[in-house]
């Protein structure tokens, strides 16, 4: 049994939606926690398609984004799709000045989410 | 620079331990809460400084015990003013990589100080590069 501490993890259909358990993702012991749990999920559990939802989601530092850019990586290497979902307006300014809403595939909410991972399976 | 009579102020010298550099950010950012500031201002100073502290423990005085970061914070009638100093050997920050080169779009570290730059009105680095001033000007309501 898999015991997560950072995440909150429940199942769609095929989809893996994960939501955060802290509101601020700054601590650097957490956003290690963090990343292990997601990790995990790609690559013991071997979930190919992860939602992750930011709802509740306040903040989040520089280095959260780096464990998000490795997970989208390591999804993709398991040939896995990552989605983004409920980002708060604040936060999506961050991604977009890093231009990481280029590279990884956000969507207003989760029910636009879960249609796309809907889409995906049907092509 | 000379700023004027601050409405508050704090001058800090804390150990390079990230809870010691968070404690002092809640202070700060809950004086702008009780100073009636935007929830949007004060989300773009708590990023800076954590990106900006974090920097200065870690990368700066690489969380030695014998170190330690000085915090001087001043809060204006119409900015926050920030002044954090590491005791480490500095560095260039025109050096740092561009991070959203698309080369380095998936490198999944470097956009701390594209980030202050980008939330913070005003970024400055020293000659040595131990030490960062940042302002945020308040949002003037319509």
């Amino acid at each position: 049994m898999n015991v997560n501490r950072r995440l909150n993890v429940s199942e769609v259909g095929d989809v893996t939606v994960v939501r955060f358990v802290d509101r601020r993702i700054l601590d650097e012991a957490n956003i290690q926690e963090m990343g292990q749990e997601l990790f995990q999920l790609v690559e013991e559990q071997g979930k190919k398609q992860i939602l992750l939802n930011f709802a509740g989601v306040e903040f989040l530092s520089s280095a959260a984004l780096g464990k998000l850019i490795t997970l989208d990586k390591r999804v993709k290497s398991h040939s896995g799709k990552l989605i983004l979902s409920n980002i708060r307006p604040e936060i999506y300014e961050v991604f977009k000045i890093t231009r990481l809403n280029t590279t990884l595939d956000i969507k207003d909410d989760e029910a636009d989410a879960l249609a796309a991972f809907a889409a995906l399976q049907a092509t | 620079m000379t700023l004027e009579a601050p409405l508050w102020s704090l001058d800090r010298r804390i150990a390079s331990d990230l809870a010691a550099g968070r404690a002092v950010q809640e202070e700060v950012l809950n004086v702008l809460d009780a100073h009636g500031w935007d929830a949007g201002c004060v989300f773009a100073v708590r990023l800076a400084f954590e990106e900006a502290i974090v920097n200065a423990i870690k990368h700066g005085n690489r969380h030695a015990e014998d170190k330690h970061v000085h915090v001087v914070a001043k809060l204006l009638a119409d900015r926050l003013w920030l002044q954090i100093t590491d005791e480490g050997p500095g560095f260039d920050p025109t050096a740092v990589p561009d991070c959203t080169e698309d080369e380095r779009l998936e490198v999944p570290c470097g956009r701390g100080i594209m980030l202050m730059r980008s939330f913070m009105c005003h970024v400055e680095y020293n000659d040595v590069g131990n030490r960062v001033v940042m302002e945020k000007r308040r949002a003037v309501e319509e």
